[in-house]
């Protein structure tokens, strides 16, 4: 899928009570400033058209209703960083940072992702069609009864859910020949890692094991694999098979560190 | 199997039986279980191997009957193979782990604001009395433009500002690591006094939001709690790179600290560990830096100044300059007595440099470069009294910050067991019974008291030097004179020795 057939998404075509921004030369600021005024004067939708690397879109967005940005080309780093509530939908490729501390809200990106994704996000969810870069899911954490999911249409690098206190990570592996990411789940002490495919004993990072899938677990990666093909429109059927379930070994890794 | 310990207790406790009227306060007040009644005797038991040395039953004590002191029997004398290298010893080979602690560095470095003395006016320009004239410590911390533009009678764009009515503003001490009955009365303390409390690095509980205008909120690398609600209520957002106590090292509050109210504040499951990593895994540059203090300010809509905290080690005065240059509002250097509610011995006894140093070398440097004015600079780091306070401003500090001298305020003793979460004066536990302790009605006086009195200490040593705002002492190292000092010494301070 191309960047090109992308801008073809008919949802992103009609746009009531929307704006369109063409981002060519904006610095963030400017760009943000822009965002944050139309968001106020009510634009539920909005089409950023040339992005290129400007960073914190949708940032400044808090505290305010809820808004819809389809984001086509690259926005920079810290995308949604700290948001709440906002959808943000990328044409394209995202550079690292994507949804930092992200506290609700939707990102999608119908490409692959950069580095640190979905750092410490306590609630809301990031769908990555493609591949994702190191220590995606980093710290992600929750809360009585929330917690964010990431869902990985691809494959990760190292440090994969890393710190990990809570959640759900999932990784489809699709088109994806091995899983060739280590130190998965170093130092987890809590939420839930999925990947379907091989995963050997020597990629899992200390403190975490593999664990059982049971029916509830079966029922939630079918809501997240139809999920995902209805949000990047994937054809043909991905089954919930070959997954593995990656826990953490105690919720106090360092429990034996002192005197 | 558990070996049997070695160690020699380290308090001594001496009880009068003729003055013990069997009351069991020492008994209900040791959260340590030192003391303990038996019934079939009438006496009370004594286990010194628990005791913290906290002084609490002492004080309480209705007819004086304890006393606690050092345990006078002590190892064969030998100032290498000391009782203190000994004890850690034996306690590691019993454990085999790293050894925590609390409170600050208490190593007896050099501590520089004893060798500093300060100036007066004398016959040439008349000392100024502040009981009866002005006097202003009011401070304003962010970043300064390099020229002010006025239009209808309002400054142009100028950056946000905090505005403190006193340089004391207290430390990071986060929900998790004290009270909230602690962190309750440091909350009101600063709203009173007209200064800001620091929220740390574990959140903010609801009910202390209403408190958002003398708020510092941190951003640390745990994350913890960062929601936009906190950051928007809040006077000012605090990314927490390193702490005096601990440069270079995370932290874990330990899962069984993690009780529901810190769940809820921290935002991560009841009974795990907090999790603080060593590093912020988003920031391994300035540049990152830089794209963390910009999505901060984007965030907060650019209306609170962004603080970046370090703590003071051998690079500090280049690392400032990245701060200042990367977008920070305010920077905080954080010296190597700085506090803890729990650090490894070993980095908090030997890791970072005193804060008079480290102060004056990035002072030095940011003039130097001819960016002083885009930041504030707060100065952290075991200030003990107003005279350190008012020696570090005129090393360039424009505010400090107070953490132990606070705890102490509340009731704190220094025991250094924060580390254990019992804590007998009710500050750096999160148990229900011991919390209670701080009342904060009375732990907000306490503080209110402290804040006042060295104000008007600070008041009559500027009055004293002639100068009847703070604003004019700040940077300003010619009141400064240095004593037994090597030159080495005196040149990073930026000072000449005493009679010269």
């Amino acid at each position: 899928m191309t960047a090109e057939s992308a801008v073809k998404d008919p949802a992103t075509e009609e746009l009531p009570g929307g704006m369109e921004i063409d981002c060519r030369g904006l610095d963030f600021k400017t760009l943000n400033d822009m965002i944050r005024d139309a968001a106020q004067g009510g634009a539920e939708r909005m089409v950023l058209r040339e992005v290129y690397g400007q960073r914190y879109i949708g940032t400044r967005l808090n505290g305010l209703p809820p808004v819809r940005i389809d984001i086509h080309g690259v926005p920079g780093n810290d995308l949604g960083a700290f948001m709440d509530g906002h959808r943000l939908i990328v044409h394209g490729n995202a550079q690292d940072g994507v949804g930092n501390t992200m506290h609700g809200g939707e990102i999608v990106v119908k490409g692959r992702a950069g580095d640190v994704l979905g750092m410490s996000m306590v609630a809301g969810s990031i769908l990555v069609r493609d591949d994702v870069g190191y220590r995606a899911a980093l710290h992600m954490k929750e809360y009585g009864k929330t917690y964010p999911t990431v869902l990985i249409g691809g494959t990760a690098q190292d440090f994969l859910g890393e710190y990990m206190a809570g959640g759900r990570l999932v990784v489809l592996g699709l088109d994806t020949e091995r899983h060739d990411m280590s130190f998965i789940g170093t130092g987890m002490h809590g939420g839930i890692i999925y990947i379907r495919g091989e995963i050997g004993r020597d990629q899992l990072g200390e403190g975490t094991r593999i664990s059982e899938l049971r029916p509830s677990d079966l029922k939630f990666l079918e809501t997240q694999i139809s999920r995902f093909k209805n949000t990047f429109d994937v054809a043909g059927r991905i089954r919930p098979r070959g997954f593995k379930k990656l826990v953490p070994k105690g919720k106090r890794p360092y429990s034996r560190l002192y005197a | 199997m558990a070996l049997a310990t070695q160690l020699l207790p380290e308090f001594r406790i001496q009880r009068d039986d003729d003055r013990c009227i069997r009351c069991k306060v020492c008994v209900r007040q040791c959260g340590f279980d030192v003391h303990s009644y038996d019934e079939r005797r009438d006496c009370i038991v004594t286990d010194e191997s628990k005791c913290a040395g906290c002084q609490r039953c002492a004080v309480l004590c209705p007819t004086s009957a304890l006393t606690v002191m050092q345990n006078p029997y002590s190892y064969a004398p030998s100032s290498n193979w000391n009782r203190e290298r000994i004890t850690d010893l034996k306690r590691q080979a019993e454990s085999g782990g790293v050894l925590l602690t609390g409170c600050g560095n208490d190593k007896g470095h050099r501590i520089y604001w004893d060798h500093l003395v300060l100036n007066a006016s004398q016959v040439t320009n008349p000392s100024i009395d502040p009981l009866r004239e002005p006097m202003e410590l009011r401070t304003f911390l962010g970043k300064k433009p390099d020229r002010l533009q006025i239009r209808d009678g309002e400054p142009v764009d100028l950056s946000p500002q905090v505005t403190v009515e006193t340089p004391l503003v207290f430390s990071a001490l986060s929900f998790g690591a004290i009270s909230h009955n602690a962190q309750l009365s440091l909350a009101r303390a600063a709203r009173e006094a007209g200064t800001l409390f620091n929220s740390g690095e574990g959140g903010l509980p609801r009910n202390l939001r209403r408190f958002e205008k003398n708020a510092i909120v941190q951003c640390a690398s745990g994350r913890f709690g960062v929601e936009p609600e906190y950051l928007r209520r809040s006077a000012m957002v605090e990314i927490k790179i390193g702490q005096g106590a601990k440069p270079g090292i995370g932290g874990h509050l330990p899962g069984e600290k993690v009780s529901k109210r810190i769940s809820a504040a921290r935002k991560i499951p009841a009974g795990t560990d907090a999790l603080s990593p060593a590093p912020q895994h988003d920031i391994y540059s300035i540049e990152d830096l830089r794209t963390l203090i910009y999505a901060l300010k984007e965030a907060t809509n650019y209306e609170k100044p962004v603080s970046v905290k370090i703590a003071a080690v051998n690079n500090a005065p280049a690392i400032a300059s990245g701060i200042v240059r990367a977008g920070a509002d305010v920077v905080a250097i954080d010296g190597l007595r700085g506090g803890t509610g729990a650090a490894p011995k070993v980095i908090r006894d030997n890791v970072g440099m005193p804060i008079e140093l480290a102060l004056a070398a990035v002072d030095s440097r940011l003039r130097d470069e001819g960016i002083r004015h885009e930041c504030s600079i707060m100065a952290a780091g075991g200030f003990r009294c107003s005279a350190d306070v008012v020696k570090a401003i005129a090393l360039g500090a424009d505010a400090v910050y107070i953490g132990t001298a606070a705890l102490i305020a509340m009731g704190c003793t220094l025991c250094q067991k924060c580390y254990t979460g019992i804590c007998n004066c009710g500050i750096c536990t999160t148990d229900p019974y011991l919390s209670k302790r701080i009342n904060p009605d009375v732990g907000s006086r306490r503080l209110v008291s402290l804040l006042d009195g060295w104000s008007l200490e600070i008041k009559e040593m500027l009055g004293g030097m002639g100068i009847n705002a703070l604003e004019s002492l700040r940077g300003n190292r010619e009141v400064l004179r240095g004593v037994s000092l090597s030159q080495w010494e005196m040149d990073v301070l930026g000072i000449r020795g005493a009679g010269q």
